[in-house]
């Protein structure tokens, strides 16, 4: 009995924790323009009225969310087509210096991202590829595969060593051993990896608010930090809260069917250690 | 035949490799390299640049700019401290709560990931609203805090939304780990007499102790280069302006590529130092690169 109190207590700071502003904000963005400031827990009267404001005018946010799809949809392509073949490399070929090739690996994974905003900056202007899809999607790919490589390597190395070795008695070349017996056993690993570097670019800041400047190329993170809607005194936080809802849920949906292998993913590269 | 065989392996690995080699020189290697060359110079996007030798550094480490320069430092060696100290405890007691949830513990696996898949942006902005001089956070500790506009405040409004978002992600990783410990272990240490505390100092922590550091580097390495939260909620006001910040605003606000690539160099060159610290350090072994079977 007092074990299951605790555990009710233990579960409810938990939830209260991870999901009360997550409701908040849901809340927030139902509230009508009047009722938004009354901090009450339910909207008295529930409006929708703060997603028709987002969904129209010259910032209508269909435009970032268009952005937002092609720029990670194509780095998620682009990272796994490239960090499955850099991963399976990595953990199963023989290699030499294979620590260090990992070390650089990891190194490109964690060196803080302002150090190359200047000069790319500057190179972007030069190449005129300021606001344009691949300013974006080519950093985002180098953020995105050391991740993925890092992932994947430990997926790869849990498959057993018999694999190639009877590939190749039958006759596979190593390249033929990776493709066909290799790369279907690991896809459950390469889907959540997937899952892991869409998030990642989907979520991507810092780069995005430097080479997206108009509605072009403006994803969803900055166009909700910019968000200024039609009054220029304060920010317009109802519809700001529709806008985080609009952009928050789509990936909740995704995050939560596929929790177990998404939680799988980021502690498999983590604890191998 | 093996020989051959392992040639074909050879070639193929270093074939696979190249891709990943070639983008992470051109969008990363590159720029770092380019970045040293700006920094030596001038800021001008028009091609007018003077060459400076060092100048750029030794304006920002003990020239004009040494007070901002050094107060963004101290401001991210700050929120490196406290929020990766928070997030380690809060994290380790989450990771102990969920371990003993018992039937609960689906639930709230599926939630702890909520906070960590909220972009960023949106958590600040989130927080941002909620945080507001008559927003529900005064509102539930009946206060009236003006937490953006006030130094103390401003910084713990940063600290909390960073916690807030990756306290649970860090708890996850270290449940990882406690799962990793056999029952026998705990039960072996009960018949010696072992109490809740001594089996946790004795063989929960350092048997989860890998799991730990392997995340606190990687949150060391995250909380240094801390932009999205400073820049949205206080934009670098009231003592918040960390490194990436600071660099930003004079790299790509006042368009000062010259010196701003000096600032990145150097933020570049202090998150490496400290990351070969820890790993120093700690021994934090990141890769198991034992060669297997090979």
């Amino acid at each position: 009995m007092r074990v299951q109190l605790a555990r009710l207590a233990g579960f409810a700071v938990l939830a209260f924790w991870c999901l009360f502003p997550l409701y908040w904000m849901v809340v927030s963005s139902l509230k009508g323009q009047s009722a938004i400031l009354s901090n009450a827990l339910l909207p008295a009267a529930p409006s929708l009225d703060n997603y028709e404001t987002i969904f129209q005018g010259a910032h209508n946010l269909l435009y970032a969310l268009r952005n937002s799809v092609i720029v990670a949809g194509t780095t998620t392509v682009v990272a796994l087509l490239v960090g499955t073949s850099a991963a399976y490399a990595a953990a199963r070929l023989p290699l030499r210096r294979r620590g260090l090739v990992l070390g650089v690996i990891l190194a490109a994974s964690t060196f803080p991202h302002i150090a190359i905003v200047p000069p790319l900056f500057q190179l972007f202007t030069d190449w005129g590829w300021i606001d344009t899809y691949q300013a974006l999607v080519l950093p985002y790919v180098s953020f995105g595969l050391p991740f993925a490589i890092w992932v994947l390597y430990g997926y790869f190395r849990q498959l057993p060593w018999e694999l190639e070795q009877a590939a190749q008695v039958d006759g596979c070349t190593p390249l033929t051993a990776f493709r066909r017996v290799v790369l279907p056993l690991a896809a459950p690993g390469v889907f959540t990896t997937a899952i892991l570097v869409f998030v990642i670019a989907w979520n991507e800041f810092l780069l995005a608010n430097t080479f997206s400047l108009t509605l072009a190329s403006q994803p969803v993170t900055v166009a909700i930090a910019r968000f200024t809607g039609g009054s220029e005194l304060e920010q317009p936080f109802g519809p700001i809260m529709a806008a985080g809802v609009v952009v928050t849920v789509p990936l909740l949906v995704i995050v939560l069917i596929f929790q177990r292998k998404i939680i799988g993913g980021l502690t498999a590269g983590g604890l191998k250690g | 035949m093996a020989v051959t065989m392992q040639t074909a392996e050879r070639r193929l690995g270093r074939r696979l490799l190249l891709p990943t080699t070639v983008l992470l020189v051109l969008m990363v290697g590159y720029p770092i390299v380019w970045a040293l060359r700006l920094s030596l110079y001038s800021d001008s996007i028009t091609g007018a640049t003077r060459f400076l030798g060092l100048d750029n550094y030794t304006r920002a480490l003990w020239g004009a700019d040494a007070e901002r320069f050094w107060s963004a430092a101290w401001n991210t060696a700050l929120f490196t401290v406290t929020a990766g100290g928070l997030e380690l405890v809060i994290g380790v007691a989450m990771a102990l709560v969920m371990h003993h949830l018992g039937a609960f513990r689906g639930p709230v696996r599926a939630m702890i990931l909520v906070p960590w898949a909220i972009p960023t942006a949106v958590a600040a902005v989130l927080w941002q609203w909620m945080l507001t001089p008559n927003g529900i956070v005064n509102d539930l500790l009946g206060r009236q805090i003006l937490w953006t506009g006030e130094t103390t405040a401003a910084r713990a409004a940063i600290v909390l939304v960073d916690v807030w978002k990756t306290a649970p992600f860090v708890g996850l990783l270290v449940l990882a780990g406690l799962q990793l410990i056999p029952k026998e272990l705990y039960e072996s240490a009960k018949m010696d007499g072992a109490g809740a505390l001594r089996r946790f100092t004795s063989v929960t922590l350092p048997l989860v102790a890998p799991a730990i550091l392997v995340a606190m580097l990687f949150r060391i390495l995250d909380l240094m280069r801390l932009y999205d939260t400073p820049a949205i909620l206080t934009n670098g006001a009231n003592g918040t302006t960390t490194l990436s910040l600071f660099t930003y605003q004079e790299a790509i606000d006042q368009v000062r590529f010259g010196y701003g690539s000096a600032l990145s160099t150097l933020t570049f060159m202090l998150v490496f130092g400290v990351a070969l610290l820890v790993i120093r350090g700690c021994g934090v072994k990141v890769f198991e690169t034992g060669e297997g079977r090979r």
